[in-house]
Formats: C-alpha cells, structure tokens, sequence
C-alpha cells in the first residue's frame, strides 16, 4: 500500500514545490524589482483597460435586457431628485417686493422658508458629500450597483468568476504583498537608521522609503497617474493635498519624499512610526499635545524652516470626504508662513470606490475592501507653489488653495466645514438668514414710519 | 434603490402611496433612499433628531416648525408613508386633473398647501392664529435684529389687515381669504425631476 502513496506523494510535492517557486519569482521579477528600480512593465495598465472594456460590455448588456423587459434602469442623478430654485434667499425676498407698492410683512412669507426647508430635507449638499457617489455603470464590485434585475445569466455568471478571482487570488497575492512592503519598511528603516548623520542616510533613507511605498502601491493595484511632476513639493515647504482615504499617504510617498505628520498610535502602527523616525525625521504627536496648537504650528515651523528636512505632508480638511468635492480647509497649516505645495487627488469611481466612511468601516475591514477591488485607479497633480500674499490672512489663503485643489481635479469647491460630518451648524448661519428677511420688512417699515 | 421592483417590495402599500400622493414609482424609491440616508440607524423611522442633523435644515429660521409638521401630535417618529405623504403637499398643482366630486381632493391642491402653511402658524392647532402664535412666528423669522416694538408694530397690522371677524385672531378661512392673489402653486411646490 505504501508504495503506492509514496510516488504518487512525492509528486505532489514536487508539482506543489515547483509552482511555489514559479510564483515567487513572477513576484519577484514582476512586482518587487520594479518596486525597488522605480520603473514598471505596463502590466497594470493593460489590466486596467481590460477591465475598462469589460464594464462597459456588462452596462451595454444590462441596458439591453432592460429594454427587452420593458423597464427603466436606474440612473442615478449626480444632482438629486429636486430641482432646487437657483435664486439665493435674498434674491427671492427682494422678488417677493417688487409686486406691492409698499413692501411689508405677507403672511406668504413663511412659503419660502418652508419651501427651503423641504427642499433641504429632501436633498442637501452636505449629507451628499459624505455617503459614496453612485456610479454610472457596473463595475463588478456589487457595491453601488441597483439593477440587478437587468442581469442576464452570462453576466451573472462573469460577477462569480470575478468574486473568485478577486477573493481566491488577488487578494492573498495582494496581502503578502503588504506584509512585505510593510515589514521591509521597518527592518530596512531601522537599519538605515544605525548610520551616522549625514548625506548618505539621507539618501538611503530615500531609497529604502520610496521603495516600501512601491512595494505597497503594487499591493493595492493601485495606477496613479502623475501630472506635472515638474511641481513637486521641496524641502522646507508644506505639502498639502485633498483628503478621501488614508491610502492617499502611500499615493504621495510612493512618488516623493516627505516627512509624515500624525499622532502616535500604538501596536503595529506605533512599531512602522518609530522604525521610520529612525531613517529621517518624521512628525508624531502625543495624544496630549494635539490639543496645543501653539505646540505643534512651533514644531511644524521649526521643522519646515530647517532646509535639510523633507517637505511635510498634510491633508487639512482634516477628515476623509468621498471625493466629489473639497471641503473647507482648517487654517493651521497655513498660518506658517512657507511655500505651500498643493497637490489634487482624484480617484476614479469606476473601479473601486477608495472612500473611506470612518463612521461605518473600521481601518482592517476597510483595507479589506480595497485590497478585494480590481483596482484603484487616480489622479495626481501637482500644482505650482504658492504663498501667502501681502495682507492675505490665513483663511483667505486657505481658501485660495482649496479653490485651486478644487479645479484641477474637477471637484466641487465647498464652504462647507468638514468638520459638519460630526459637529452641528453654527447658529451665525441662521443669523444670515435672519437679516437678510428683516432688512426687507424693517427697512421699509422705517421709511413708512418717516412718510 | 434597487431595481425597481425589489425596492418597491419593501415597501408597504406601495400602490395606496401613489394613488394618494401622486408620486411615481421611480420618486418613491427615490424618496425611500433619502429616507435611508436619514434613518442613520436603521430603525425604520425617523425622529426629530434625524431632521435636526440635516445641516441646510438647522440654518433655516423656522426649523424647528417644519421639522413638527412631519410628526403628527403626540407622535415621536415618522414612518416612510407618513414622510412620502406630508412631502407630497410640496408636489407642484396638477392642472390636468378631472373635477371629480367624488374623489377625496389631492394632498398637493392649492387648499391642502395652504393648510400646511396655516399649522405652521398655527402651532397649538386650535384652528385660529392668534397674536401671540404670529408674534412667536415673527420673532423665528427676524431674530434680533428688530426691536419688540417694531415686531408688535407688524403683528398688528397684519392682523387688522386680515381679520374680518374682529376676534384678533386670523382663522383658516381669513387666511385663506388674505393670500386669494398669491401665487401659492409656485411658492409652495419643489420641483421633482423625472
């Protein structure tokens, strides 16, 4: 009986040996070396233009079977299901006036604020920006898709081989991938961190930083894009960028050098903070002094005003928003007085949706769903450097980095505080609105009393 | 929301909702994932603190009032019905509409929208606004930025203006009566996309 097993046993450890080798030097050759050179085969790209064509034939199919059937796929509007009254609230008051003779209070008047607040329970601006954007067409994701009745067989059958694929292979590829990345970041920081100061830790530490970040990006899938590298960020300046998910830090790094601001966490994190520390100076802040903001805009400015250092990378919307738009920017970093870099993230929807909802995913589940994406697919630009102007002050200059950021990557630019996700509205809102009604009624009501 | 049908069998009296309400299908399911969005919780319903967090909402002056037309008296939480319904007084008139003396009249005629405003006044619902309950209205409205005199001022003469029963306060129908010229179709109606 033995013998039997034991030829039949030996070649299954043979087969299982062999392709265990074949798979590791595919990753080697195709996915780390590249990762430590810098350079890259194409390969993801290819990938992400088959996928492309490949959505587009499942939106066609679907399209068709809904036809046949004789019902409407859902289209989702990107702009809400009312049409709101493009007038402000001041331009109807004022509107409301011209008919009479003399304008004074109309019991119709309530009409327009109620109408206003309907219209804002039905749809407003700000609850839109933090759930994720519906998509146009399917991406296999099963995510943000509604109409699965339009699926046919074939099309069904195609979202199970993609689970498959997604879940059985590239995930684990893209899990092992991480580990490596992460855990040569902090064997290989450490070391570098052993040499004495000067330039060529400097450089190794470049080196070493650049290459766990590759190593990472390959890990996520992720093609990015760069435009205009020409106006990448340098030393002694600030770098900031728009916020939609933490993976943005890695898209960043993974193309230049920068110093990391944050606070100190503990476990794993804590151990890849303090191994990178080693290797250059980065920026991490005890829980307690967050709070003091004199404490860190001091540590910020002695660290950008030393020449040696790297550029520091912040995201001062200060939460992650699902990347349709950009939010108010928090003034701190702008009140340092350097060159601000800015640079403008977009992700593309179509395959995978990088946003992160802190308030429903926890940070594991989350790096789940993006390693079991096809793909991420974004946008970098780097824009020319500013500075604050000659009496500028640093909401006014904030606000002209936003609306630059906002621009170039084609997202709306809104007032809004990114902070309303959790806090509650100012009452200075109500109070705007407040004047704008009593300036009509009391104003006139003056000139009566004068007449 | 799902395909349509799916979502339409969540649901309940689905059919019953669009005779009454006028909406279509495809603005009910729309409605029904607004609703979602705002029942952060899941619960099924929605509670005045639902409507609060709603940002645009906590600007306007009279939040508080809108937000207490939705929940009927005594009432805590708002089903998806009960939302669809008092949403639809805010659907434009229908001008195209048989006059049949026998059909219940549509939440969105010109009268049912000016009942909707009327409660808003009319906050203890005793069928009347008195001077005080316009008073309240129009400090919600002005804030501080006129005096108490100049508030009593417009309560006055808005009152004499209106009321032809000298009681000194403004009923439903004296209501009805003061706005006859307005133009209630187009202040009072959101326009739904198709």
């Amino acid at each position: 009986m033995e013998s039997y097993l034991f030829p039949f046993d030996s070649l299954i450890c043979m087969l299982l040996g062999i392709s265990f080798t074949v798979w590791f030097t595919l990753l080697l050759v195709f996915i780390i070396v590249p990762a430590i050179l810098g350079v890259s085969f194409g390969i993801r790209r290819l990938y992400m233009n088959s996928l492309i064509k490949l959505f587009e034939w499942a939106t066609l199919r679907m399209e068709r079977g809904a036809r046949e059937k004789n019902q409407h796929l859902y289209k989702p509007y990107s702009n809400g299901i009312i049409a709101k009254e493009p007038a402000s609230l001041e331009q109807e008051i004022q509107e409301m006036r011209r008919g009479g003779a003399e304008p004074e209070f109309d019991m119709s008047d309530i009409f327009n604020f109620c109408r206003r607040g309907v219209e804002s329970i039905v749809d407003d601006e700000v609850t839109k920006r933090f759930t994720a954007e519906e998509l146009e067409s399917w991406n296999l994701l099963t995510r943000s898709n509604y109409n699965f009745h339009h699926i046919s067989t074939r099309l069904t059958a195609l979202w199970g081989v993609g689970v498959l694929i997604r879940y059985g292979f590239l995930l684990p590829l893209r899990v092992t991938l991480a580990f490596t990345g992460v855990g040569l970041l902090v064997v290989q920081s450490s070391i570098v961190g052993l040499f004495p100061n000067g330039r060529m830790k400097n450089y190794l530490s470049d080196k070493v930083h650049l290459m766990c970040y590759r190593i990472c990006v390959r890990a996520l899938t992720a093609i990015i894009t760069y435009h205009d590298s020409e106006n990448k960020p340098k030393n002694g300046g600030i770098c900031v960028a728009n916020h939609t998910s933490p993976i943005d830090v890695i898209i960043l790094a993974s193309d230049g050098c920068y110093a990391m601001v944050g606070q100190v966490h503990g476990g794993l994190m804590g151990v890849i903070q303090r191994a990178m520390v080693k290797a250059c100076p980065h920026i991490w802040f005890e829980r307690s002094e967050v709070k003091d903001r004199h404490l860190v805009a001091k540590r910020l400015s002695d660290h950008v005003a030393d020449k040696s250092k790297l550029p520091i990378l912040i995201f001062p919307e200060g939460t992650c928003i699902n990347n349709t738009s950009v939010m108010m920017f928090k003034k701190g970093s702008f009140e340092i007085g350097c060159t601000v870099y800015p640079v403008a993230i977009k992700y593309d929807p179509r395959f995978g949706d990088a946003f992160w909802n802190s308030s429903k995913f926890g940070m594991v589940n989350y790096l789940l769903h993006m390693m079991s994406s096809w793909a991420i697919v974004c946008s970098v630009w780097y824009l020319p450097p500013m500075s604050r102007m000659e009496g500028e002050d640093a909401v006014q200059f904030a606000n002209r980095v936003k609306a630059a950021i906002a621009r170039k990557g084609g997202l709306a630019d809104l007032l809004w505080d990114g902070g309303l996700k959790r806090g509650k509205v100012k009452e200075v809102f109500k109070e705007e609105q407040q004047k704008l009604y009593s300036k009509v009624l009391v104003g006139s009501s003056e000139d009566r009393s004068r007449s | 929301m799902g395909s349509t049908s799916s979502t339409l069998l969540k649901i309940p009296n689905v059919e019953e909702l669009v005779q009454e309400t006028g909406f279509s299908p495809a603005h009910i399911i729309r409605l029904y994932d607004r609703f979602k969005v705002l029942d952060k919780e899941g619960r099924g319903h929605l509670c005045p603190q639902d409507f609060g967090a709603i940002k645009e909402l906590a600007m306007n002056p009279i939040r508080d009032r809108i937000i207490s037309a939705f929940f009927s008296p005594g009432k805590e939480t708002v089903d998806f019905n009960t939302f669809v319904r008092i949403l639809a007084h805010f659907r434009p008139v229908d001008k195209d509409r048989p006059k049949d003396p026998n059909s219940p009249e549509p939440i969105n005629s010109r009268s049912n929208k000016l009942k909707f405003a009327f409660q808003l006044y009319d906050q203890d619902k005793d069928g009347k606004i008195s001077r005080d309950e316009l008073l309240k209205v129009l400090r919600d409205m002005l804030g501080m930025q006129v005096t108490e005199e100049q508030l009593e001022s417009i309560a006055d003469r808005t009152i004499q203006e209106a009321d032809l029963d000298r009681d000194d306060a403004i009923s439903f129908e004296e209501f009805r009566k003061s706005l006859e010229k307005v133009n209630i179709d187009h202040k009072m109606s959101i326009r739904f996309l198709r």
